[in-house]
């Protein structure tokens, strides 16, 4: 059963358009990535298909209830952890979890049961009846994601779950997503621009770049298109060195970036010296080379163009959000 | 059609900002002291002063005036303080509850108003101790359906404040440049229309002004001197104020993204 759903779901802002035609859907029980740079057009999905905003075209589908037409079924069926918390800080831990069943409808004994079992997933039970103000960040992310989990949703949207978290808290985090899909057997629908983070808790990724999807598949499969190993290397003269390379039959794929030239191939080791020898025969010196295994950041690189690193400077997106604002 | 949940949610705002507001001691106290500078400092302070246009003592002409400003003043900071859920995101986790927002406002709205009661409850006690006599106790229950209506009336205004604006410095212009010359115009310190030297255009601004007609009804019906109007006939009036600024508070809420 398809748990998310869309067909060529658009949303533009005032002529800029943040999300171009995207379809695609999501599995019940699975992990599903949303990989992107800044600005890519990942968090307005989430916020079109969690009804707060509403598609300029298209449809789509969330637990089986239209996001436009059925907007208070959806509500009842998914749960959110924002990007930015949204947590009552002058609240306590379990209060914030208490309002959040109250709204959903949860009665008294489920309630309370089900705060307890949520808490313990999250290992928040010591820190309950203290004031939110007084989390830590990643204390506050994992109340968040307790709270997302409250009224039993059917899939969960966690929009970058790890942003600004170092990297124990983030591995935790990892830990209990992976936790309570399992236990509890919760679709789960995010956003990260971290390649790691979708490469460790994604079962499928779809990378979007400029609003569109270029590409969807198991992590397995988009790794393995690229070919088993990564050779990177740097030469005296790249482009030479690239078009006398893209002649070898054994060469799967070739990107240039950078000062850099990246080559997916089989039993790399065994390849570099035939590189060697070719670049010798053109007469160009090898500053750098190395073999490692591919990562998501080699398929973004291959769908792209470009590293994921090189735009998170300036995202174009909410640059148009903010002079959208300001002219209200 | 109203779901049992949509109950839940009025009463998780309601209970929300009770917690909010006894957690928060500085603005207990800053609520509380403010006016009661008013009554107990200007009101004493003047009391023997002889104001143009004004009958009898000056702390009763002040009693209601302050007993106002304080209800309205505590009710639009509940309205406003939609922004801070809007700053501190807590405002999407409303937003994507299956709950209506008619329901948020409903339960935001009577939590402002419920502590706006207190506290008009409070100063109106002290008004009392410090020689305010109320005329009647029909009179008495009027003036406590005025700040009812009142407290309402604020919060809308608040919440139509809050929708419209990103941050926090917009507010301070609208009080400093609209609620205060409001409350100069009201008749909350001073007679205006009774006062001869007030130029005639004064006059008619007042009148134009909705917080005369809460601070003129709140006189009427607590002390029965000073007044213009009929209370009953402000009754009539602030209510329509008070349907209105809901009306647009609510509108404006409901229309707001996050």
């Amino acid at each position: 059963m398809d748990i998310i759903k869309t067909e060529n779901l658009t949303k533009k802002f005032n002529g800029f358009i943040a999300v171009d035609n995207i379809s695609f859907k999501v599995k019940k029980g699975e992990i599903f990535g949303f990989l992107g740079p800044n600005g890519a057009g990942k968090t307005t999905t989430i916020k079109m298909l969690t009804t707060l905003l509403h598609p300029t075209k298209g449809k789509a589908d969330v637990a089986g209830f239209n996001v436009e037409k059925d907007k208070d079924s959806v509500r009842q069926h998914i749960g959110i952890v924002f990007q930015e918390p949204a947590l009552d800080t002058e609240l306590t831990g379990k209060e914030n979890l208490d309002f959040h069943a109250r709204m959903y409808a949860l009665g008294k004994e489920k309630r309370k049961n089900r705060i307890k079992e949520v808490l313990r997933l999250v290992d928040l039970e010591e820190k309950q009846d203290n004031l939110v103000k007084f989390y830590s960040g990643g204390m506050k992310r994992r109340l968040e994601i307790a709270r997302g989990l409250m009224h039993y949703p059917t899939v969960l949207f966690l929009d970058e779950p790890t942003l600004g978290l170092d990297s124990q808290t983030r591995q935790a985090i990892w830990a209990y997503i992976k936790k309570m899909n399992k236990e509890e057997e919760t679709t789960i629908f995010l956003t990260t621009h971290y390649m790691d983070e979708a490469d460790n808790l994604c079962d499928r990724v779809g990378i979007i770049d400029k609003g569109r999807i270029l590409v969807i598949n198991s992590t397995e499969n988009l790794k393995n298109s690229i070919g088993n190993d990564v050779i990177t290397l740097s030469s005296s003269n790249n482009e030479k060195l690239l078009e006398k390379l893209k002649s070898e039959p054994w060469i799967k794929n070739t990107k240039k970036y950078d000062s850099n030239l990246s080559l997916g191939v089989e039993k790399g080791e065994e390849k570099i010296p035939i590189i060697i020898e070719i670049a010798q025969g053109l007469n160009e010196k090898i500053k750098s080379i190395s073999v490692r295994k591919p990562t998501l950041d080699d398929v973004f690189l291959s769908y792209t163009g470009r590293n994921i690193r090189e735009n998170e400077t300036v995202s174009p997106f909410k640059e148009a959000m903010k002079m959208y604002r300001r002219r209200r | 059609m109203f779901k049992r949940t949509e109950f839940q949610a009025i009463y998780v705002m309601w209970l929300r900002h009770m917690k909010h507001f006894v957690r928060s001691k500085s603005r207990i106290a800053a609520t509380f002291i403010q006016p009661l500078f008013f009554l107990a400092i200007l009101g004493t302070g003047l009391r023997g002063a002889n104001i143009v246009g004004m009958t009898g003592d000056y702390m009763t002409f002040i009693a209601p005036g302050i007993v106002a400003m304080s209800i309205l003043f505590s009710s639009m900071f509940t309205g406003v303080a939609v922004l801070w859920d809007k700053q501190f995101g807590f405002l999407q986790e409303v937003l994507v509850a299956p709950i209506s927002r008619f329901s948020i406002i409903l339960g935001r709205t009577l939590g402002g108003a419920t502590t706006a009661l207190l506290q008009g409850f409070i100063i109106l006690t002290i008004a009392i101790g410090l020689g305010v006599r109320p005329t009647s106790i029909p009179g008495f229950l009027l003036t406590l359906v005025f700040m009812i209506v009142i407290a309402f009336a604020a919060v809308g205004f608040g919440l139509a404040v809050a929708s419209k604006m990103e941050d926090f410095q917009g507010f301070q212009i609208i009080m400093n440049l609209i609620i205060l010359p409001l409350f100069f115009l009201s008749t909350a310190f001073f007679p205006i229309a009774t006062n001869e030297n007030i130029p005639e255009i004064v006059v008619y601004l007042s009148y134009a002004n909705p917080l005369f007609y809460m601070v003129d009804g709140i006189r009427g019906a607590l002390t029965g001197i000073n007044n213009a109007i009929n209370p009953l006939i402000n009754l009539v009036i602030v209510v329509i104020i008070c349907l209105f600024m809901m009306g647009i508070g609510s509108y404006l809420f409901s229309k707001s993204e996050v």
